[in-house]
């Protein structure tokens, strides 16, 4: 996308980051919530036909981490359910979102899957399963493949930090790490995996001291911090590209709603999430910066929240007049070959032998 | 032409295959420079490499995982379990991720696990499963289980030309027991095609694997011994299954046995039943009989694995009774 805006009279030291990507930056971020908010009130309409995920206020962390791969070079990465935003990075579209959570034939996989579980291997995001952990192994694959083709690509999953207690996060980090992938493994260290905090989900003190065990580079930000957190994960990225295999990356942020939208997160501390919701939102925060150290204007932030509820609006009037699936598409694309499963017997018609008599009675059957 | 052995016919489609297409890759526990734990991977990081000979750390969700990955990238890769006891570590990935994952993402999985599976070897109960049963029940994979050097070149050929996942089990036993002169140039065996053993009128034995030997063996006692004419059907193929030839049999002799080396309880044998209910009730002159595995873990001593596996005495007994009925 390109953000049109005057050039900035006095503008700080960029990070490493154009004016034009600081602003992108903030629109990923701004599209990432506004389209949240909107699936809020889809959700509360029932037209959102299964559970609602938020990112509330972990925005910046998939935003800053997915835009520091290079999407020119064919980057890929999975994400996890809290991040949308790094998915709208690499292309995903509002009305591909909305379609999917609304159950659409038109959805990215035409119904079959829920929320943001969808994937597409030429704008590079892979869709995730529900198993936490499990898209670490997949991920070593992808990029096992970059590397024995001598591709300059890197990989890039996301996994929370109830994912780093599975067998699969430990089994997919090893290989990679010994087979010197260009991977990057971000754990998103949000405080809770459901209702369960960290502190019961690890003993270590930090989940970047976990890379320690695999024999690769292990870092933490401040994954509310979209620059900080853009630039902790570029170092990663240059350096897998670079040939030199994982870096384990921990993004520290704060889950603001429960683990769906139906939770009611009675196992909070009281005032916690005002005091994170107060003092320390990723979007507040950026505004902030952006206005006070990089000569952005009020003005020109306003514009870019204008035109993505433009674009949010636009996209919920597209997937709302979009059909469902038609039913039979349902038996279709379990394999390559047979392309479509045959219907089961009692649905359309009885075509077995039960229904009829195909054995000549003169053969003596048992029952005459 | 010389003859090759089960093992051998399965190395040599591996090799044709890496030979054939530079996206096919393997990946394995000790499968490199050591050649695998029954060797069936020998000599082909020397033709081809350790970029596409790899030997990956004891982690069979890692290998399935990292399989997955590539082969969503165009590649081609079949992983080895050193036996295939430990596909159970890769459950989750083959059928929460692998098997749906064209279903729900349009991903495409084009990947082979194989590995050495069954008993009659003394391996005790984690050196002799047979884990077939377990991967049925999920759509989106594809299952073959050859008993013949072949149909094991074949199968492989075709399994690592399929589009999807297949599981290739391989039967340890068979490995370097039996050999036969293979077709020349390139055989590709159709995966979901039975084969037709032994040809007979009186009864029909269905198995696969290992015992279809076995059930060879007793059809041929029963010629001898008691003059019935006994059909076996090789089904090679799991999933998808031969239904046409499952049925084309019953209909010829009208007594099926199903035998197979798995436990009973919850086996093959109750899905061919159900299918052969299906496709063929009123040609039956007898009820469907299975002969399987006792349902144990499968135990060590030999007097022991011996009494718990199906063997050529309990076929020729069960088909016995089943021509009397």
């Amino acid at each position: 996308m390109a953000v049109t805006s005057p050039p900035a009279s006095n503008p700080a030291k960029l990070p490493g980051l154009t004016r034009e990507q600081l602003l992108e930056l903030y629109y990923y971020m701004r599209l990432t919530r506004s389209l949240e908010e909107r699936l809020v009130n889809l959700y509360r309409q029932t037209k959102v036909v299964g559970g609602l995920f938020r990112s509330l206020g972990q925005e910046a962390d998939a935003v800053g981490s997915a835009y520091a791969l290079d999407r020119s070079q064919g980057d890929v990465l999975s994400p996890l359910i809290r991040n949308l935003g790094s998915m709208l990075v690499q292309g995903a579209t509002p009305v591909e979102i909305l379609r999917q959570y609304m159950a659409k034939g038109d959805s990215p996989t035409r119904g079959r899957e829920l929320n943001i579980h969808f994937g597409d291997t030429v704008r590079g995001f892979i869709g995730q399963i529900s198993h936490l952990g499990d898209m670490v192994p997949v991920m070593a694959g992808v990029t096992l493949s970059f590397k024995l083709r001598g591709q300059s690509r890197v990989g890039l999953v996301y996994v929370g930090d109830g994912a780093t207690s599975t067998g699969a996060f430990h089994e997919g980090i090893n290989f990679a790490a010994v087979q010197r992938c260009p991977l990057v493994v971000i754990v998103e260290n949000n405080g809770y995996a459901y209702s369960t905090p960290t502190s019961k989900q690890t003993a270590c003190t930090s989940f970047k001291d976990k890379a320690i065990g695999y024999g690769v580079p292990g870092v933490r930000a401040d994954g509310n911090d979209v620059v900080a957190t853009y630039q902790v994960t570029k170092e990663a990225v240059d350096r897998a590209r670079a040939g030199d295999g994982v870096t384990l990356v921990e993004l520290m942020t704060y889950r603001r709603k429960g683990h769906a939208e139906h939770d009611n997160q009675s196992y909070v501390p009281a005032g916690e999430i005002e005091r994170w919701a107060r003092e320390n939102d990723p979007l507040d925060r950026y505004s902030r910066e952006l206005t006070s150290k990089y000569g952005v204007s009020q003005e020109e932030l306003s514009r870019i929240d204008t035109r993505v509820q433009e674009e949010v609006d636009q996209a919920t009037d597209q997937a709302e007049a979009s059909a469902a699936p038609e039913p039979r598409d349902a038996l279709r694309g379990v394999y390559a070959d047979p392309a479509e499963i045959t219907t089961l017997w009692f649905r359309e018609g009885v075509r077995s032998a039960v229904d009829r008599h195909e054995r000549p009675s003169s053969w003596g059957t048992h029952d005459g | 032409m010389a003859e090759t052995t089960y093992l051998e016919a399965i190395r040599q489609g591996l090799f044709e295959e890496m030979e054939r297409d530079p996206e096919v890759i393997c990946l394995g526990e000790d499968i490199g420079a050591y050649g695998g734990a029954f060797k069936v991977t020998e000599g082909l990081q020397a033709r081809f490499g350790q970029q596409r000979v790899i030997d990956t750390p004891l982690s069979e969700a890692a290998i399935v995982g990292a399989a997955a990955g590539a082969a969503h990238m165009g590649m081609r890769p079949v992983c080895e379990m050193q036996f295939i006891d430990f596909i159970s570590c890769a459950y989750d990935m083959l059928t929460n991720y692998v098997a749906t994952a064209r279903y729900r993402a349009f991903l495409p999985c084009p990947m082979v696990v194989r590995g050495p599976s069954g008993g009659y070897v003394r391996g005790g109960p984690f050196h002799s499963q047979n884990p077939e049963a377990a991967f049925l029940h999920t759509p989106g994979l594809k299952i073959v289980y050859p008993a013949t050097a072949s149909d094991a070149k074949g199968l492989l050929k075709a399994a690592i030309r399929d589009d999807d996942c297949v599981l290739f089990f391989e039967h340890k036993y068979l490995y370097r027991r039996i050999k036969e002169e293979l077709p020349s140039g390139d055989h590709v065996v159709p995966i979901g095609k039975a084969r037709l053993a032994r040809e007979g009128r009186d009864l029909s034995i269905i198995t696969y694997a290992a015992t279809v030997w076995k059930a060879l063996e007793a059809a041929e006692q029963l010629q001898q011994e008691d003059g019935l004419s006994v059909e076996v059907l090789d089904l090679r193929s799991l999933l998808p299954m031969d239904d046409e030839a499952i049925a084309e049999t019953v209909r010829k002799t009208n007594r099926v046995l199903i035998v197979h080396e798995d436990t009973a309880t919850g086996g093959v044998a109750g899905e061919i039943a159900a299918r052969i209910n299906d496709l063929a009730f009123e040609w039956l002159d007898a009820p469907i009989k299975r002969v399987a595995a006792h349902d144990v873990p499968l135990p060590y001593a030999p007097q022991l694995e011996d009494f718990v596996l199906p063997q050529t005495a309990d076929i020729v007994r069960a088909a016995r009774w089943l021509a009397a009925y």
